[in-house]
C-alpha cells in the first residue's frame, strides 16, 4: 500500500479492521468485537460476540440484533480506549443513533463516516464535522446529478399529494425504508389530513423511536384489514418490500409513492411503476458530500459504497490521496423484507 | 412555460389515460390560445429538426455545470437521458419572469437553427439560467428534438373535444392536414360552429393506372373519354355553405395558397365539388412545373409572383352538385354537368375545363399523344364513359397513357458522394420502386437537379442516414423524384428485372410521399407499353 502515515484501519475479508485495537468497524461477518455505526443491515451484522454503538441508537440496534446481543454503548463524544486506540462516536445524521467512528492514536486521527447526511432531520442528532487525517466516506449518491431539494419543499409535496388523494377517495401508499426513512417521513407528515396507518416493520421501528424519546405523530398498525371508515383519507407507511404485495392491494383504490434519493432520476421513478417519487434521502447529496469531505481537512480519503470511481477521481484531481474501498456496504437498500 | 412543463410532468407521472386527459383538459382550459396551439403541435408529435449538435450541447452543459466532461459522461451514464442529465446537472437558475410557451418557442427555440454555434451557446446558457428545473428538462427535450409524451393523438383529441364541447370527429378533422400553430389556429380548432368540419371534407381521390397494354385492347374507342394528362397538383375544390376549401391529394388544405382559384370559387353554387389539377397556367397552356415550385416555395404570395405564375384549376370531374353526391353517376353525365357549370363562370377565369381530346380511332389518339409534350401535358388519360368516380387506384376504368420520355416516380434509397465540383456532396443517387411493401433499387441518376436542390438533398441524406456501406449511405425512404428515361427493357442483370436508358431526375416530387411512388409492376408495364407503340 503506497499510503503514507500510520494505518489505523485496513480492509480484510470481514471488513475494516483496526489491528492496534483489535476490533472491526461495521464488519460483514461475525467477529469478536464490532464497532457499529448504525443499525441498517449492511452495517450491523448479526452474530458478533460484542458490539460497541451509540447510546442513542441502542434501542433500534437491539431490535435488529436480537435480545441476546451484547451491546455496549457510548454517549456522543465519550472516549473509550481500546488497545491504546482512543475511540469515540459522533452523530452522523443518517438515522436515529447513527454514528461516525473516530479513532485516534499517536496524534493520527481516522474517521469512518458510516452513512451520513448533513440535511436537517428531527428524528436524529445532526451530523458533526470532525477534523481528521484519513476520512472513510460513503458515496451512495456521489454524482453531481444528485442534489436534494429542500426538505420543507419535499414535505409540502408529499402532504399535497396525500391531501389530493384523500379528497378523491384514494388511499395514499407511501413506501420508505422501515428504519429511519419511515420515521423521518412521519415527522414531516401533516396528521391533520387523515389517519396514518403502518406496516408491521414500520410500526416496530417507530415504537423504538418513540421509546428513545423521539416525538412522532400517532400511527395505527394496519395488521388486519382496516374498516372502510378507518381507511378514509388514510396514508399508509410501508417498506418498499411490501410494494405489489397482497397486503398493499387491500388498500385499493390507492396512489403509490416512494420516498428515496433515487427518485431524483426519472428512470428510477419509471422502473417502479409508481404514481409518484419523492426525492428524500438520508445520505449526503453531491455538494454536501464534497463539503463534508472538505470540512474534515483530511488529506487521505477512502471511498466506500456508491459511485466510488467518480468520487475518487474527482478528489484525486483536487490533490487528495483518494482510493476506492471495496466494502460490502450497499447504500440505500430495502433491508426489511418481512411478510405480515 | 411553467404550465406546459407541469402538463408534461403530469402526463409523464401517470399511466391512467383518464388522468392524462384530465391534465390536458386543465392545461387547455387555462392556456392562452397561442400557447395552446404550440402545445397541440408538440403533443401531436411535431419535433424541430436537430437544432444543436449533441457534442456541443454536452460540452456547453458541462461548462455551465462547472464539471469536467468525464464527470458529465459518468452522470449521463447513470441517467441515460441527455435532456434529463443536463437538467439535473445545471446549477439552480437565477429565475426570470415567467414567459409563455409561445415566447420560448418563437423567440428562443426556432431562432437557434439560424445561429452560429457560438451564438447558440450564449442563447442556450441564457435560457438555462432563466428556467427552473422542471421547465429546463422540458426545454432540453424540445431543443434536442426528443420531446415525446405518453399521450396518443387520440387522447389529445379527446381532451380538446372535452375542452371545446365538440365531438372527437370534428377535432380530429380540424387537426388533419397542415396547419401553423398560432392563436388563430387554436380558436378555429375549438370553434363551436362545426359546419366547417363537415363542409370542408373532400371525397377520396380516384386514381388511374398506367396503361399496360396497347389501347386497342380497351375496345371501342367511342366508349372512352380522352383528356390530356396534366401534371400539376391534383386537387378538390369544395364550395359549401358560402365557404371554399381547396384540398390536395395529400389531404393538405391549400386554402390561401391559390387565391385566384378561391376567388372564382365564390361564383360556384353551394354544394359543389370539383376534381381537377392545379397548374401554373397562361394563354391556354401550362407553364413549366418548375414555375409552380417557385410559387409553392414562397411563404408570402406577393403581387409579383401572382402575376408571374398565375395558377388555374383544370377541372376534370364534378363530384357534387347542389349538395348531391354524383360519384356513382356515369362519367358522361358528370362531364355534361361539369361543362354547364364551368360555362356559367365568368370568362377568362382561373377555372377551366380539362379539354376532351378528339380523335376518331386509337391510331389517331396515338398521334395526339405524341403531341402531348407540345401542349405541356404528359400524355393522355383514358376514362370509360360509363365509369363511376371510384375510390383509390382501381384497375379498368381509368388509364394514364404517358408519352416518352418515360417517367416513373421513384424513392431515393441510397446516396453516394459525387466527384469534381460535386465532391463532398451527396449527388449520386439510387432510386427504388415498390415491390409489395419493399423498395427495390431500379435506377441510378446523377443529373437533373439544380444546385440548390442538390444542397437540400445532401442535407437530407446526412440527417437521415440509416446505414453505411463504404461511401454509400442508405437513407430513410422519404424523398420522391420523377425519373425520366429514354428507353426501358427487361434485364436479367438487374435485381428489378428492368434496365433503363439515360435516366435523369426530371423533378423533385415534393408533393408526393414515398407511398405514392410507382410500383415495379407499373415499371414493367411500361416495357409493354413502349413495345406496343
Ligand atoms: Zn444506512
Ligand atoms: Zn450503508
Amino acid at each position: 500500500m503506497p499510503d503514507s502515515g500510520m494505518t489505523l484501519l485496513r480492509l480484510t475479508d470481514r471488513g475494516l479492521y483496526c489491528e492496534a485495537g483489535d476490533f472491526y468497524v461495521d464488519p460483514w461477518a461475525p467477529v469478536d468485537r464490532a464497532v457499529v455505526t448504525h443499525a441498517h443491515g449492511d452495517h450491523a451484522t448479526w452474530g458478533c460476540r460484542r458490539y460497541l454503538a451509540s447510546a442513542a441508537g441502542r434501542g433500534v440496534l437491539a431490535l435488529r440484533l436480537g435480545p441476546d446481543a451484547v451491546i455496549e454503548t457510548l454517549d456522543w463524544g465519550e472516549p473509550v480506549s481500546l488497545g491504546g486506540v482512543r475511540v469515540s462516536l459522533h452523530p452522523a445524521g443518517h438515522i436515529l443513533g447513527s454514528a461516525q467512528v473516530r479513532l485516534e492514536m499517536g496524534g493520527e486521527v481516522w474517521v469512518v463516516s458510516g452513512d451520513y447526511k448533513t440535511d436537517p432531520d428531527p428524528t436524529c442528532a445532526p451530523f458533526e464535522p470532525i477534523r481528521c487525517d484519513t476520512f472513510i466516506t460513503e458515496s451512495t449518491f456521489g454524482l453531481p446529478i444528485y442534489r436534494w431539494p429542500a426538505e420543507t419543499e419535499v414535505f409540502a409535496e408529499i402532504n399535497a399529494w396525500w391531501r389530493a388523494n384523500a379528497a378523491e377517495g384514494r388511499t395514499s401508499l407511501l413506501f420508505g425504508y422501515a428504519l429511519g426513512k419511515a420515521q423521518r417521513l412521519l415527522a414531516g407528515l401533516d396528521p391533520s389530513i387523515g389517519p396514518i396507518l403502518t406496516h408491521g416493520a414500520v410500526e416496530r421501528m417507530t415504537t423504538a423511536y418513540r421509546e428513545a424519546g423521539i416525538p412522532l405523530p400517532a400511527t395505527t398498525h394496519a395488521a388486519a384489514l382496516p374498516r372502510k371508515a378507518d381507511r378514509e383519507g388514510a396514508l399508509v407507511l410501508a417498506p418498499p418490500s411490501a410494494e405489489g404485495s397482497a397486503w398493499t392491494r387491500r388498500f385499493a383504490p390507492f396512489s403509490a409513492a416512494f420516498a428515496s434519493g433515487w427518485m431524483r432520476v426519472r428512470g428510477a421513478r419509471r422502473r417502479r411503476a409508481l404514481d409518484r417519487g419523492f426525492t428524500l434521502s438520508d445520505h449526503v447529496d453531491w455538494p454536501a458530500l464534497l463539503a463534508a469531505i472538505d470540512a474534515t481537512g483530511a488529506g487521505r480519503v477512502w471511498v466506500t459504497h456508491g459511485f466510488t470511481a467518480a468520487v475518487t477521481r474527482w478528489l484525486g484531481e483536487r490533490g487528495l490521496e483518494a482510493r476506492a474501498l471495496a466494502t460490502r456496504f450497499e447504500g440505500e437498500r430495502d433491508d426489511d423484507v418481512e411478510v405480515e | 412555460m411553467k404550465d406546459f412543463a407541469a402538463l408534461y410532468t403530469a402526463l409523464d407521472e401517470t399511466t391512467a389515460t383518464n388522468q392524462k386527459v384530465a391534465a390536458m383538459v386543465a392545461y387547455f382550459r387555462s392556456a392562452p390560445p397561442a400557447d395552446a396551439a404550440w402545445a397541440v403541435h408538440f403533443l401531436s408529435g411535431w419535433r424541430p429538426r436537430r437544432l444543436i449538435r449533441a457534442g456541443d450541447l454536452r460540452r456547453w452543459a458541462a461548462l455551465a455545470a462547472a464539471i469536467p466532461e468525464w464527470l458529465f459522461e459518468e452522470s449521463y451514464h447513470a441517467v441515460g437521458d441527455l435532456a434529463e442529465t443536463i437538467a439535473l446537472l445545471l446549477p439552480e437558475g437565477a429565475g426570470a419572469e415567467e414567459r409563455p410557451l409561445a415566447w420560448w418557442v418563437e423567440e428562443r427555440l426556432l431562432p437557434l437553427r439560424d445561429l452560429e454555434p457560438a451564438e447558440q451557446e450564449v442563447s442556450l446558457i441564457a435560457s438555462w439560467r432563466e428556467l427552473s428545473g422542471r421547465e429546463r428538462y422540458v426545454w432540453n427535450k424540445l431543443i434536442t428534438g426528443a420531446f415525446r409524451v405518453g399521450a396518443s393523438q387520440r387522447l389529445v383529441v379527446r381532451a380538446l373535444a372535452e375542452v371545446s364541447g365538440l365531438s372527437d370527429e370534428v377535432i380530429a378533422h380540424r387537426l388533419m392536414g397542415a396547419w401553423e400553430p398560432g392563436p388563430g389556429f387554436y380558436e378555429r380548432l375549438t370553434a363551436h360552429d362545426t359546419r366547417d368540419a363537415d363542409w370542408s371534407r373532400p371525397y377520396p381521390f380516384f386514381l388511374a393506372h398506367a396503361l399496360e397494354q396497347p389501347p386497342s385492347a380497351l375496345g371501342d374507342r367511342t366508349c372512352w373519354q380522352v383528356e390530356w394528362k396534366w401534371d400539376g397538383i391534383r386537387a378538390q375544390l369544395i364550395r359549401r355553405a358560402g365557404q371554399t376549401f381547396l384540398w390536395s391529394r395529400g389531404e393538405d388544405l391549400l386554402n390561401g395558397r391559390f387565391p385566384e382559384v378561391e376567388e372564382l370559387a365564390a361564383f360556384l353554387p353551394s354544394g359543389t365539388v370539383i376534381d381537377g389539377e392545379l397548374l401554373p397556367w397562361r394563354d391556354g397552356r401550362p407553364l413549366p412545373f418548375a414555375q409552380m415550385q417557385r410559387r409553392i416555395g414562397r411563404k408570402k404570395l406577393d403581387r409579383r409572383i401572382l402575376a408571374e405564375v398565375p395558377v388555374a384549376l383544370i377541372a376534370y370531374d364534378l363530384l357534387e352538385e347542389g349538395g348531391e353526391d354524383l360519384r356513382t353517376r356515369p362519367l358522361g353525365e358528370r362531364r355534361r354537368r361539369l361543362e354547364a357549370l364551368v360555362a356559367s363562370l365568368p370568362t377568362g377565369a382561373s377555372i377551366h375545363l380539362s379539354p376532351v381530346v378528339e380523335g376518331d380511332d386509337w391510331p389517331a389518339l396515338a398521334d395526339a399523344r405524341l403531341a402531348a409534350r407540345d401542349r405541356g401535358a404528359e400524355g393522355l388519360m383514358l376514362k370509360h364513359a360509363e365509369s363511376a368516380y371510384g375510390v383509390g387506384r382501381r384497375r379498368g376504368d381509368w388509364w394514364k397513357w404517358k408519352v416518352d420520355p418515360l417517367s416513373v416516380d421513384a424513392v431515393l434509397i441510397y446516396a453516394q458522394p459525387g466527384s469534381g465540383r460535386r465532391a463532398g456532396l451527396y449527388t449520386d443517387y439510387t432510386f427504388g420502386v415498390w415491390d409489395g411493401d419493399r423498395l427495390v433499387a431500379f435506377a441510378k441518376a446523377y443529373s437533373g437537379l439544380t444546385d440548390e436542390e442538390i444542397r437540400q438533398v445532401d442535407a437530407f441524406v446526412r440527417r437521415n442516414t440509416l446505414d453505411k456501406f463504404g461511401p454509400v449511405r442508405v437513407v430513410k425512404p422519404e424523398l420522391v423524384f420523377e425519373l425520366a428515361f429514354e428507353g426501358i427493357q427487361h434485364s436479367s442483370r438487374h435485381k428489378s428485372g428492368v434496365a433503363v436508358r439515360f435516366p435523369r431526375m426530371a423533378r423533385w416530387r415534393t408533393d408526393k410521399a414515398a407511398a405514392d411512388a410507382d410500383t415495379l409492376e407499373t415499371v414493367r408495364g411500361l416495357i409493354d407499353a413502349v413495345n406496343a407503340r
